[in-house]
C-alpha cells in the first residue's frame, strides 16, 4: 500500500503484526497498544525499533512510558469520519513530545490530509490518494487561525508579528 | 462590523478554490458520494427532497447592505428568487444546482461571506442576541466574542470530525435571547472585578432528547476561554459516543457522564495544557477586533421624536406596528425594529430578493448600514433613529414587512417540513399558516401578548418545538400526519422543555385546540399583564388539557 512521508513515496520498512499473530524474530514491527504493552519488556529489550498502532478508543496516555523508545505510532482511522485520531495526535506531539513518526492508516482519504498534517501527522498509508494528491492538497491553505501541532503561526500571533 | 483582513479575505478565496477542485472531482467521479457527503456537507451543502440545498453562513446573523444585496443577487441568478432565514441566523437556497455552487462561493466571497462550516459535523455558525450592540439590557457587545470564536473554531483541524454537530452561542444580556441553554456550549458573558469572561453553559440541546445545558464554570476570563473550549472539544471528541448518531451530542456525554465528571474531565484536560499548546491569543488582537464593533456615529437626540409622535396619531396602523415591532436602543432617539417575515398566510423566514434589496436600501439610508438575521427567523434593523422611522416603515409596509406580530403568536418558528425536508416526518408549513388564520385579527392577536409558537415535523426538532411556549411537533401515524402538543417550554434565561399535554391531534384538529389553549390562557390570567408563558408556569398544564381533552 502506498506510503507518502515528507513529500515523498517511500518504502515501507515496518510490518504490522496483528493480536493474535506471532512476533517474527527480526525486523521492525508495530503492534496495537495491549500487545505492546502486555509484552512491554521483552519487547523493548529486542534490538530492533519497536512501533504501535493506536485505535480510536485507545488513550495515547498509556504510550507515556514507551515513547523514548518508539519510532513508530500509526493512528488508525476505521472509518475517515471517526476524528479520534485527530486528538491522539495533537496529544502525542504537543502535550506527551512524541518527536518520531506519526503515520495515518485506515480509511485515510486527500482531502483529510492537511487536518491530519496540522495535527501532528507525518506519514499517510493510504491507496485512496497518490503522492501528487496529497502534495496539492497540503497546498490548499496559507494561513490558519489556531495553532496546531504543525507549528505554523496562527493568523491571530501573524497579524501582530513585529517586522 | 467585522471586515475581512488580508488573511480573512486569503482564507475564504483558498476555500474557493478547494471546494470546487472537490465539486470537479466528485463529478468526475474521482471522489465517491459517501466520500463527499461530509466535504459538501462542511460547506454547507444539502442533499434535499427535491434539489440540493445551499447553507451560507451569515456569522453571529450580521449582515450589511452590500451583503444583503449579494444574498438577493444569489436568489435571483441561483435560486427561484427567495432565500430561507434560518434559526441559526443564517440563509438557505433551495433550489441551486450544484454545478453552480463553486461560482456562487465566489460571489459571497465579494462580499466576504461563505458557506464554512454551516453543516456537518463541525462547529457551527456562532449564534448571539440579534440587538447585540444595540440594546439597553447588554453589559457589553457579545458579537467581538462570537467573530474570535468563528475564526478559532474555522477549519480547526481536531474538530472538523466530532461525534456529532455542535452550536456555540453567546450572550451578554440578562434576558437570554440567544438561546444559549439550548445550545452545546452556551456561554453568558460577564464582568468581574473588571475583567471581561465567561458563565460556561455545556450540553444543552433539543432534538429527541431535549436538555438544558449544565454549568460547568461560573467565570473563565476572556484571556482563557478559547483554551478552555479547546479543552471543552476535545473531552467531546474523544469520549462523545459514535455508535449510535441519537445519542451523539455532547449533552448525551454530559447527562450520562454525569455534570460533574464532565466538569472533572474538563478541568483536568484545561489543567494539563502546558504553555505550548495554549491558543496565545494576543490582548492586541482581542483589541484590533473589538474596535470593528465601536458604536456607529449616532448623533446627540432627544428620547422623544415629535416626527415620530405625530406620524403615529396620523397613522393609527403605523402605531400598531410601532407598539410592537420596536426594541429599546441604548441611545436616546433610536430603536431597533424588527422586520417581520411572517406575514399572515406567508412561509416563515422566507424573503424574496425584492424584500432582501429594501432591507439592505433601509439599512444603508437609515440605519448605518448594519442588518441582522434572528433566530426566530425575521431581520432586525438595529439602529433606526425616531424620527426617521416613518419612512422605514412606510418601505417595508410597500414591500409585505411590516406585519406587526414580532413576539405574538403569528410570529412563528417553522421548520421547512415535509414540504422541502426529507428528514420530516409531517408538514409544518400548513399548520402554521392555518393557526396564523385563527390569530389574524390583530385585535384579538395582541390582546393575547408575548406567546411563541414553535413548530418542528420531525423529532430533529429543527423548529424548536421543544422550547416553544407552545411547541408543535409533527409525527406520522401508519401514513397520517399527527401532531403533539406541549405546553411551558422558553428557551431564555429560564430554560425548560415543554410537557406534553396529551394524545397527538390530527392535522385538522391543531388549529382549534391551539385556540382553546389561548382562549383557556384567557379566562384564566391575573390579568392581561400575566403572560401566557407565566401563567401556565403558574397553573400548570392541566387547565389547559382538560380544555381539550375533556370535551
Amino acid at each position: 500500500m502506498p506510503l507518502i512521508k515528507d513529500g515523498t513515496e517511500i518504502e515501507d520498512t515496518w510490518t504490522f503484526i496483528e493480536d493474535d499473530a506471532e512476533l517474527p524474530s527480526s525486523g521492525c514491527v508495530s503492534l496495537p497498544l495491549a500487545k505492546l504493552t502486555e509484552n512491554a519488556d521483552a519487547l523493548l529489550a529486542r534490538n530492533q525499533q519497536i512501533g504501535v498502532r493506536l485505535s480510536p478508543d485507545d488513550d495515547p496516555h498509556d504510550l507515556t512510558p514507551y515513547l523514548d523508545r518508539i519510532a513508530l505510532i500509526e493512528i488508525d482511522f476505521p472509518k475517515y469520519v471517526d476524528g479520534r485520531g485527530y486528538s491522539h495526535a495533537q496529544l502525542l506531539r504537543r502535550r506527551l513530545g512524541y518527536t518520531g513518526e506519526l503515520r495515518a492508516v485506515g480509511h485515510v482519504l486527500r482531502d483529510q490530509i492537511l487536518y491530519m498534517n496540522r495535527s501532528g501527522f507525518d506519514a499517510y498509508q493510504t491507496t485512496r490518494a497518490n503522492l501528487a494528491n496529497v502534495v496539492q492538497a497540503l497546498k490548499e491553505y496559507s494561513a490558519f487561525y489556531q495553532p496546531a501541532a504543525d507549528g505554523q503561526t496562527s493568523v491571530f500571533s501573524r497579524r501582530h508579528r513585529q517586522v | 462590523m467585522y471586515r475581512y483582513d488580508e488573511f480573512d479575505a486569503q482564507i475564504v478565496k483558498e476555500r474557493v478554490d478547494q471546494f470546487r477542485s472537490q465539486v470537479e472531482r466528485r463529478l468526475s467521479g474521482d471522489i465517491l458520494e459517501d466520500e463527499f457527503k461530509p466535504l459538501r456537507l462542511q460547506n454547507g451543502v444539502y442533499l434535499q427532497l427535491h434539489a440540493y440545498m445551499l447553507r451560507v453562513a451569515i456569522p453571529y446573523g450580521q449582515l450589511n447592505a452590500a451583503r444583503m444585496r449579494k444574498l438577493a443577487k444569489i436568489a435571483r441568478d441561483y435560486d427561484r428568487g427567495y432565500g430561507h432565514m434560518t434559526t441559526r441566523q443564517n440563509i438557505q437556497y433551495n433550489w441551486v444546482a450544484l454545478k453552480d455552487i463553486p461560482d456562487v462561493l465566489e460571489e459571497l466571497a465579494e462580499v466576504e461571506m461563505h458557506a464554512i462550516q454551516t453543516s456537518g459535523n463541525c462547529i457551527r455558525n456562532v449564534t448571539s442576541d440579534h440587538f447585540a450592540g444595540a440594546t439597553q439590557d447588554e453589559i457589553m457587545d457579545p458579537r467581538p466574542w462570537c467573530e474570535i470564536i468563528r475564526q478559532w473554531s474555522t477549519f480547526h483541524p481536531e474538530f472538523a470530525f466530532l461525534p456529532r454537530k455542535f452550536k456555540i452561542a453567546v450572550t451578554a444580556a440578562e434576558h437570554d435571547r440567544a438561546a444559549i441553554r439550548v445550545h452545546d456550549i452556551g456561554l453568558h458573558m460577564r464582568e468581574r472585578d473588571g475583567v471581561v469572561g465567561f458563565e460556561v453553559h455545556v450540553g444543552g440541546g433539543q432534538g429527541r432528547t431535549p436538555i438544558i445545558a449544565a454549568m460547568v464554570n461560573e467565570f473563565v476570563p476572556e484571556s482563557e476561554i478559547l483554551d478552555y473550549l479547546e479543552a471543552i472539544m476535545r473531552v467531546y471528541n474523544r469520549f462523545g459516543r459514535r455508535d449510535n448518531k441519537y445519542k451523539a451530542r455532547i449533552k448525551i456525554l454530559v447527562t450520562e457522564t454525569g455534570p460533574e465528571e464532565f466538569t472533572r474531565l474538563v478541568e483536568a484536560e484545561y489543567a494539563a495544557q502546558q504553555a505550548s499548546e495554549k491558543i496565545g491569543l494576543p490582548q492586541a488582537e482581542i483589541d484590533r477586533i473589538n474596535a470593528y464593533f465601536a458604536p456607529p456615529a449616532f448623533e446627540d437626540k432627544s428620547a422623544t421624536s415629535d416626527a415620530f409622535e405625530r406620524a403615529k396619531t396620523a397613522d393609527p396602523a403605523f402605531a400598531n406596528w410601532a407598539k410592537i415591532n420596536l426594541h429599546p436602543h441604548k441611545v436616546p432617539g433610536y430603536t431597533s425594529v424588527t422586520t417581520s417575515l411572517k406575514p399572515i398566510g406567508g412561509l416563515a423566514g422566507d424573503a424574496t430578493d425584492a424584500q432582501m434589496m429594501v432591507m439592505a436600501h433601509l439599512a444603508e439610508r437609515y440605519g448605518f448600514d448594519d442588518i441582522r438575521v434572528t433566530h426566530a427567523q425575521n431581520v432586525v434593523l438595529p439602529h433606526i433613529a425616531l424620527d426617521d422611522l416613518y419612512e422605514v416603515y412606510r418601505e417595508l409596509a410597500a414591500a409585505g414587512l411590516a406585519t406587526a406580530n414580532e413576539s405574538l403568536i403569528t410570529d412563528m418558528i417553522v421548520c421547512p417540513g415535509l414540504d422541502y425536508c426529507n428528514l420530516a416526518n409531517a408538514r409544518s408549513i400548513p399548520v402554521g399558516q392555518e393557526i396564523q388564520k385563527v390569530f389574524s385579527d390583530p385585535a384579538y392577536e395582541q390582546d393575547i401578548g408575548r406567546l411563541h409558537i414553535n413548530i418542528s415535523g420531525c423529532i430533529n426538532a429543527c423548529g424548536h418545538h421543544h422550547v416553544g411556549h407552545i411547541g408543535i411537533l409533527g409525527v406520522d401515524r401508519k401514513g397520517e400526519e399527527y401532531y403533539q402538543i406541549s405546553l411551558g417550554g422558553r428557551a431564555d434565561e429560564k430554560a425548560a422543555v415543554g410537557q406534553i399535554i396529551g394524545k397527538a391531534l390530527r392535522h385538522e384538529e391543531v388549529p382549534g385546540a391551539v385556540k382553546t389553549i389561548v382562549d383557556t390562557y384567557r379566562d384564566l390570567r391575573t390579568s392581561t399583564d400575566e403572560k401566557f408563558i407565566d401563567a401556565v408556569e403558574r397553573l400548570g398544564v392541566e387547565p389547559f388539557q382538560e380544555a381539550i381533552y375533556a370535551s
